[in-house]
């Protein structure tokens, strides 16, 4: 049976609560005032969200459902989505089903994160029970060791540089010096990246992301609704996710979307060339070319090759990670599976200024998420349309 | 007056220095050797020492320690109950010897250079005879205390000296100890080495003959004595009561001499 | 190619010693598994008794067919290093002061994808590699990876020196050189090129020609420890204890009696004086010392060897005190091992058969030469195990213990066979 599309389903109110390096606060802060802030740009009472999604690491021992005491929330649909980097296509796409069968009239999809000088460390240990016991004793190196075996092995199986991984990381930080909330706004050069410190060979310092605190979230509603409460919205045309895929291979070398993409564009009713641009999850460069094959615009080991003939800039060949992605934008934790989400609701809504896509119609979204022991787990993808 | 009180007589002549004190004993210490048996056999135990508390938290104000040994540990008494050839003498145990033997008299009888040319030197009743030639007649109830200066040996292998064949350290012959208990019925022996019997006194007829005859006679013993040398041939008079122990075979004792200066 | 690991410069005295760092500690409880393999040097892996599928990280079920009967079987650790990356940056402290440290992706002939230290030998990926199960420094089991082939001093790697405790250039304390077995490991390490090697002496008076033919070793220094004596112990701790980087306590007495078949507890106290309460006085002596110097530079201290017995495992009735008294002793090593683990010394107990000696004259052979006893003990510490049962005859017992202690019980009830 084939997968029901999202007619009528619209997404809106990018929100981002600006990040910081480090705070001292609690990660309900920074979600209370996401919510505040949808409330504000929507202009909906706070008694109209009667769904909710929770998105968070730092948040524990809570998770979402002590999350709706905390923001003295009544909602009739509750979701707690702990995924990551795959947050927030996965809360738009459930948000969105729940909406659609009428079991929430307005979902807000919250993500955010606290940033305590030594929480990263405390939280690499304990990411999982395998993160425990098999990667986290050898070397304590974080995500940063997997990515790099898994760069490693792409960069050695399909040619890919790292003047290629360069090129994608200097054009979101040209992207990122026109969006306000970005972390890093300094122009980088391609020597810059090329001659940074080595991390854990071959990821170097602009490969990584920084850590920081913040928050990100936006609203899921009928279009009907959108449209008589006059809120600009983008509408969901087609929305999947997929999780531990592919288990067989020894080593990651491509995701769970190649398993669902089909279903993603038929939904969708059109193909990868139709994207005005994409907003891929950015944790490390080689991630986004696995994206870019296995999303389909381009076959699987030509990601290289495609970076070398597009540029990436908003008013690129191939507008890409248009507000800098969390490379440039920094990682707000969970908020880091939401970054995408709300920019690409911004550019299809007319709200990214400076760094608009000219005359965007159609946007894609991608989430990657959790690395529990050698790979990432959740893998999704939204496609989003203009009003 | 102090010729009427001879315990006055004794004190005034301490205070006034005409009777001197010495001190025949070894210090207790983990490192002095304790007799060797085969080991397969029971074995005495040797000193040990654990501090209790030192004004530290175990015990803030005082400073103490445990300590354990064997009745035979450091220089000590045997009583004749020791020996199987004493166990059914009347008040042979240290608990029921007649208080009064605790002070006796010493003969000194000075081997010191013959134990030094001869480690397994034996005491022969010849040697006896031609000191009491010299120093007079043992009077009966006395000790005997054999002087090889074997104490002057602070290295505990020096002191316990084995070799291959055994312990060689000198003590007296069978036919001496016989000849001390039934011709001049002395109340013990005493000596500077770890045993009263020679560390070959396992080879002679009978074997430990110091042990097995003095003990049989109900006499009794001191081992690990020093500063014999500064005692006179005669004239000395032992303090040496053991610890009160029931059915104590011997015990670690303080071993003093009043010697007339 | 592996540096030969030569001998580290003299310690400047003045110097502030490196207080040690632990790599992660924190296991699931079954990735225990793991390390309770890797703590008899043996590298197992969860395999399934339903499908045969070989899993790792260690899990609760089967990831193939769901079944809860899982093994933990022995693994070859035959397999290709797909990827590898060397690290220059780490969130833990052990591995921030050791850093590069080179990591790798493997995967097993039998299946599973490993996360493992590397061995520096490792050609690039991809290439063949033999993986093994090791002991890190915090005593957990971790997965390092070998070239296929053994190539020069690969024992040196730096990364696998952290795990193991190789006696070179180190200096090593032999509790009782009396014996044969403290003769025969004194020669051990010196042959294993131990800097130097304090051997202890009770009782001096009590001549040991073997310990005197061992005055010839150049690197052999007698010194006064009696373990029975707190002061001899306190005094020599305070003298050494600063410098002994292995402390290897083979001490004991051992008289061939049980319970009825001697009475009084004369040589039964003698026994647990020196097996159990000796070791007691030792690890407060030495233990303290050896545990703030478990990062003192590249030869530290390292390891702390307990000569046990395999009849601490279940008691063997004609030496019925003896294995009480060892069975006490491994309690307290226990106890010392995780005392002794922020230190990061490794506690090593050996639990060899009956040794041939004058108190094993009447048990039959097989018995172990002390010379079969030191160079496990020696082997031991290169490989950085921690529980060691040298010789044919514990071998046995310890796997008729792992399989059913009530079993061996009756069976030692029995005469032993």
């Amino acid at each position: 049976m084939s997968r029901r599309d999202y007619h009528g389903i619209v997404v809106t109110t990018p929100v981002t609560v600006p990040y910081v390096r480090y705070s001292t606060h609690g990660p309900h802060r920074f979600l209370a005032q996401a919510l505040d802030s949808l409330l504000q740009g929507s202009g909906l009472a706070k008694e109209a969200i009667d769904g909710l999604t929770v998105s968070s690491f730092s948040l524990a021992p809570d998770t979402a459902v002590g999350m709706t005491q905390h923001l003295g929330v009544s909602p009739r649909w509750l979701d707690h989505i702990p995924m990551g980097g795959a947050s927030g296509v996965v809360a738009l796409r459930r948000a969105a089903r729940a909406v659609q069968s009428g079991d929430a009239d307005v979902v807000a999809c919250l993500a955010g994160d606290t940033n305590r000088v030594d929480s990263f460390r405390l939280m690499l240990g304990s990411f999982s029970q395998f993160a425990q016991d098999a990667t986290y004793p050898y070397g304590s190196g974080g995500p940063n060791a997997m990515f790099a075996f898994i760069t490693a092995h792409y960069m050695r199986e399909f040619g890919a540089t790292r003047e290629d991984f360069g090129k994608l990381c200097v054009a979101q930080r040209a992207n990122a010096l026109r969006f306000p909330h970005a972390m890093f706004r300094k122009p980088l050069t391609l020597d810059e990246y090329l001659g940074a410190r080595v991390i854990a060979d071959p990821i170097h310092l602009f490969d990584c992301v920084m850590p920081c605190a913040g928050a990100d979230a936006f609203l899921v509603m009928t279009e009907d609704r959108a449209r008589a409460a006059g809120i600009p919205y983008a509408r969901v045309l087609g929305a999947i996710e997929r999780h531990n895929a592919f288990a067989d291979d020894p080593i990651m070398f491509r995701g769970g979307w190649l398993l669902d993409r089909d279903d993603l564009y038929a939904q969708t009713g059109v193909g990868p060339d139709a994207m005005d641009f994409v907003q891929t999850y950015d944790d490390y460069p080689v991630i986004v070319m696995i994206q870019l094959e296995d999303l389909g615009f381009c076959e699987k080991g030509e990601a290289a090759a495609f970076v070398r003939r597009h540029t990436f800039t908003h008013d690129g060949s191939f507008p890409s990670n248009t507000s800098g992605g969390q490379l440039s934008a920094g990682q707000a934790g969970a908020s880091g599976g939401f970054l995408g989400m709300v920019e690409a609701i911004r550019q299809l809504t007319g709200a990214a200024g400076e760094r608009a896509v000219t005359d965007a119609r159609f946007g894609l979204v991608s989430g990657f998420g959790m690395v529990t022991y050698d790979r990432c787990l959740c893998t999704g993808a939204v496609v989003l349309g203009a009003a | 007056m102090a010729a009427d009180n001879p315990l006055l007589a004794l004190v005034t002549a301490l205070a006034s220095g005409r009777i001197r004190i010495v001190d025949l004993t070894q210090t207790l210490t983990p490192e002095f050797p304790q007799i060797t048996l085969p080991p397969e056999f029971g074995q005495c135990w040797p000193f040990r020492i654990e501090e209790v508390s030192h004004y530290d938290e175990r015990g803030p104000a005082w400073y103490w320690n445990n300590f354990s040994c064997g009745e035979h540990t450091g220089t000590h008494f045997d009583a004749p109950i020791h020996w199987i050839s004493g166990r059914d003498l009347p008040n042979n145990s240290v608990d029921t010897i007649a208080v009064e033997n605790f002070v006796a008299p010493a003969c000194v009888i000075d081997c010191s250079g013959e134990a030094a040319a001869d480690a397994d030197f034996l005491l022969t009743v010849p040697f006896v005879e031609a000191w009491e030639a010299k120093h007079g007649r043992i009077p009966p109830k006395s000790w005997v205390l054999m002087r090889t200066d074997w104490s002057k040996r602070t290295d505990p292998a020096a002191y316990q000296n084995f070799d291959e064949t055994g312990q060689h350290t000198p003590g007296p012959d069978a036919d001496v100890v016989r000849f001390l208990v039934e011709e001049r019925d002395v109340l013990g022996f005493g000596s500077e080495a770890i045993g009263t019997d020679a560390g070959q006194g396992y080879h002679l007829r009978p074997p430990y003959p110091c042990h097995s005859l003095m003990h049989g006679a109900g006499r009794y013993g001191l081992q690990c004595l020093s500063n014999l040398d500064q005692l006179p041939p005669t004239g000395a008079v032992l303090i040496c009561p053991p610890l009160k122990i029931r059915k104590g075979s011997g015990s670690p004792l303080r071993v003093l001499a009043m010697v007339e200066t | 190619m592996t540096m030969p690991f030569m001998r580290p410069p003299k310690k400047n005295p003045i110097l502030r010693t490196r207080v040690p760092t632990l790599p992660p500690w924190t296991r699931s409880r079954v990735a225990l598994g793991l390390t309770a393999a890797a703590a008899v040097g043996r590298f197992e892996l969860q395999s399934c008794d339903d499908c045969g599928t070989v899993q790792y990280p260690p899990r609760e079920s089967c990831h193939q067919c769901l079944s809860i009967a899982l093994r933990w079987s022995p693994e070859s650790g035959e397999g290709q290093l797909l990827s590898e990356t060397r690290l220059h940056h780490s969130n833990d402290l052990f591995f921030r002061e050791r850093l590069p440290w080179r990591l790798g992706l493997v995967q097993l002939a039998s299946g599973p994808t490993l996360m493992v230290h590397l061995h520096g030998d490792v050609p690039a990926a991809p290439c063949a590699v033999r993986v093994g199960a090791r002991l890190d420094r915090a005593g957990q089991a971790v997965l390092i990876a070998f070239p296929a082939e053994e190539t020069p001093h690969m024992a040196d790697d730096p990364q696998l020196r952290e795990m193991t405790c190789d006696p070179r250039h180190r200096k090593v304390l032999v509790t009782d050189g009396k014996t044969a077995v403290g003769q025969a490991l004194v020669r051990a390490l010196a042959k294993a090129g131990a800097d130097l090697v304090w051997v202890g002496e009770a009782e001096p008076w009590k001549k040991s020609p073997g310990l005197d033919a061992l005055s010839d070793l150049p690197c052999v220094t007698r010194v006064p420890l009696d373990l029975t004596d707190e002061r001899s112990v306190l005094q020599l701790a305070g003298e050494l204890g600063g410098k002994v980087d292995i402390l290897v306590n083979n001490a004991e007495v051992h008289r061939p009696f049980g319970i009825s078949a001697r009475r009084g507890t004369e040589a039964a106290r003698a026994e647990m004086d020196v097996n159990y309460f000796g070791l007691l006085r030792l690890a407060q002596g030495f233990g303290p010392a050896m545990r703030a110097r478990g990062a003192d530079g590249q030869a530290g201290a390292t390891a702390w060897v307990n000569l046990l017995s395999v009849y601490a495992l279940s008691n063997f009735p004609p030496h019925g005190t003896y294995s009480a008294s060892k069975a006490a002793a491994l309690s307290a090593a226990q106890c010392l091992r995780a005392e002794m683990r922020a230190g990061g010394i490794r506690v090593v107990n050996v639990f060899p058969g009956p040794i041939d000696d004058e108190w094993n004259q009447t048990l039959p052979p097989p018995k172990l030469s002390a010379e079969g006893v030191a160079s496990a003990i020696v082997r031991a510490l290169r490989d950085g195990v921690e529980d060691v049962f040298p010789g044919d005859v514990a071998q046995e017992w310890f796997e008729r213990w792992r399989e059913s202690p009530k079993t061996l019980e009756r069976e030692l009830a029995q005469g032993g066979t």
